[in-house]
């Protein structure tokens, strides 16, 4: 990997390309596995949206629509047991892990079956057995908890990679620098994934990063490898975390991931998706590069599936999803005596 | 076996990291520099410098990289250079370490010690002299221990070490030096347990770290003017040991509240809450508290000695609760 490689207009980048060329990696049943988990991600938020509306979801809700590819193609890339942990925007990267749908649903209504039993919430889903180690709504605050995780593998002498998903928002934070120097003064085996989707909240990056046409620069001036890559495009997503992953298991020290994507929703459901700080055009424009578009235009040229696959596809994660509202809505809320379990551990 | 609270401290920590390859000791100049207060000394030199981490100095940072170690199954030390730099980590304390284990439904703990001297030394200014365990005191999910002699302070710290949930250990400057006698061979102290340091009937005093030796000199000296009185050293502040105030209160009928920190919601006020809603029918008189003065603290010595608690005002705090002025 080139770590000076530039975009291209399309914001896809060449040697991410490159990759899709020379090992393309297109094997049927993987690519409809990764369009079924953006999908599966797609029609949970649209759902949650839903709800929200219902106010069977109440509090902060952020949706992940329009950057399911960053998830997916990354977590297609880890093991099981590597480590992930999320921002609050963190949907996506628990389903992605392979959390079931309806203890996540089920947290996202406060009940008892949720993941955390209902204690921690849309920005707090945490999924230990699958090594989803949360997410967090302090802006910044979780990075350094990814080297910490990354620093005990290292210490117990395992293999394993940690992925640090945040928004670009993040960066300019003194907690992120932080980190960030720690990672590579240690040469930890971390991947900070920065999914640069423009807007911290209302305010684009323009206007809050002076690094703002080269966010991965940030992670250079420590000495960190980092590339730009195209984050609608989860092939070329995969590819290059394939890469990472392997180069940082390895031994060479942390790798930051730069992936350009696009909320297609508000910031969250107090907010439009466009209007006050972006206009509609905008939005429209970068619609077109929607992430399923995009695999399914491939798939769809490539011969590697049919209108067919997507139509079941498509009829499966329905289910999914209404199995998971289904199971959330009957499940109870925890009983009042929870209040004060798990304040302290045993 | 009589030591420094500092080779309590050193003791407890080697004994632990002998034990149990999963501790290691983090934070600014713990290394090769031997701590900035030699609490470490020896230990990289013993354990290396992968279980003796010196960082740079960027609280925030390596706070937050402990707890994620912690996360993953490590029990690391955070030593602050002063708790007064723990404000610098007080997004991860408060927002994470104290909330992780909850509000992941117990899936996931934070076994952490962070350790470092609180409270003043001597004119080190308004950002280095201040006592901030109420604060910690405040947050749920946070245990808070302030031990005062060097055999609480070895046994305790071994019990933070071994606890699941994240400790904060406030330790103090001027309680480094300080000598006394540590039991031999292995021993720990149960973290919640407060201990009478003096019987007495008359009045009780509770206080700790520093200024439990306030308390036991005023004590002394009343004692030869008649007065007789019980000091308790609460040990650890959350939990804290109520029980034990209580019994006391309900004998003596009258309390005094020593505490260097400032008097404003400061943890006096709380332990007097609780107090007055457990024994109120049992109290002489309205408890009285001792306090450092609600200001920065001054450089200057007389402003500084003006600013905090001393022996003539728990004196006369004592006094005040007979009507005696």
């Amino acid at each position: 990997m080139n770590e000076t490689d530039q975009m291209n207009p399309s914001g896809q980048s060449s040697s991410a390309r490159l990759f899709i060329m020379i090992m393309p990696n297109m094997d049927r049943v993987d690519v409809l596995f990764l369009y079924r988990q953006m999908l599966l991600i797609r029609r949970f938020e649209e759902k949650s949206a839903e709800m929200y509306a219902l106010a069977k979801i109440a509090g902060f809700l952020h949706l992940y629509i329009g950057e399911e590819a960053i998830a997916v193609g990354t977590i297609a890339a880890l093991r099981p047991d590597d480590y992930a942990i999320s921002a609050y925007r963190d949907h996506g990267h628990c389903l992605a892990r392979g959390s079931d749908p309806g203890h996540v649903m089920a947290e996202l209504f406060g009940k008892a079956t949720g993941l955390c039993q209902g204690k921690g919430g849309s920005m707090h889903l945490v999924d230990a057995p699958r090594r989803f180690m949360g997410g967090y709504a302090i802006v910044g605050g979780h990075i350094p908890l990814a080297t910490g995780l990354a620093f005990a593998t290292k210490y117990q002498k395992l293999d394993l990679v940690t992925v640090c998903f945040f928004g670009e928002g993040a960066i300019p934070s003194g907690q992120a620098h932080e980190a960030l120097n720690l990672a590579a003064l240690w040469k930890l085996p971390v991947i900070f994934v920065c999914e640069n989707n423009r807007y911290g909240m209302g305010t684009s990056a323009e206007r809050a990063i002076a690094l703002y046409a080269d966010v991965a620069g940030a992670a250079r001036s420590y000495g960190i490898m980092a590339e730009r890559i195209d984050g609608m495009d989860v092939l070329a997503v995969r590819d290059v975390m394939r890469k990472v992953v392997e180069q940082v298991r390895g031994g060479k020290g942390p790798f930051f991931i730069e992936a350009m994507t696009y909320r297609f929703m508000g910031h969250s459901m107090s907010d439009p998706a466009h209007g006050h700080y972006r206009t509609k055009e905008e939005v429209e424009e970068h619609r077109k590069r929607d992430p399923l578009l995009l695999l399914k235009e491939t798939i769809l040229s490539t011969d590697l599936g049919t209108e067919a696959d997507f139509i079941q596809l498509e009829r499966e994660v329905g289910e999914v999803v209404t199995a998971a509202v289904k199971f959330a809505d009957e499940s109870p809320f925890p009983v009042l005596s929870e209040l004060y379990n798990d304040v302290l551990a045993e | 076996m009589l030591m420094s609270y500092r080779e309590a401290l050193n003791q407890a920590m080697r004994e632990e990291m002998r034990r149990d390859s999963r501790i290691f000791l983090i934070g600014e100049e713990v290394g090769y520099y031997q701590g900035a207060f030699k609490v470490s000394k020896g230990f990289v030199e013993e354990f290396g410098p992968q279980r003796v981490v010196d960082t740079p100095i960027t609280e925030a940072g390596f706070t937050g990289l402990a707890i994620g170690a912690a996360m993953a199954g490590l029990h690391p030390i955070v030593e602050l250079m002063t708790m007064n730099f723990g404000i610098l980590a007080l997004d991860q304390i408060v927002n994470n370490a104290a909330k992780i284990h909850y509000m992941s439904g117990g899936q996931l703990s934070v076994p952490l010690v962070i350790r470092g001297p609180g409270s003043a030394a001597h004119q080190l200014g308004a950002q280095h002299s201040q006592s901030l365990e109420a604060w910690f005191c405040h947050v749920p999910g946070l245990k808070v221990i302030a031990p005062a002699t060097p055999h609480d302070a070895k046994g305790l710290l071994k019990s933070a070490i071994r606890d699941n949930n994240p400790v904060i250990f406030i330790e103090a400057q001027l309680l480094y030096g300080t000598k006394g006698n540590v039991g031999d061979g292995e021993y720990t102290i149960p973290i919640g347990v407060a201990e009478v340091k003096r019987a007495g009937r008359d009045v009780t005093i509770v206080a700790y770290s520093k200024m439990l030796q306030l308390a036991l000199e005023a004590a002394d000296q009343l004692s030869r003017e008649g007065i007789e009185v019980e000091v308790i050293d609460p040990r650890t502040l959350n939990p804290l040991d109520l029980p034990t105030i209580v019994a006391s209160v309900k004998k003596t009928g009258r309390l005094v509240i020593v505490e260097e920190g400032w008097r404003y919601c400061g943890l006096g006020a709380q332990i007097a809450e609780s107090v007055y809603a457990a024994a109120f029918d049992y109290l002489d008189a309205p408890i009285q508290r001792v306090t450092g003065e609600d200001v920065p603290m001054p450089y200057s010595r007389p402003l500084e000695d003006a600013a905090l608690p001393d022996k003539a005002r728990v004196i006369e705090a004592v006094k005040a609760l007979y009507g005696v002025q």
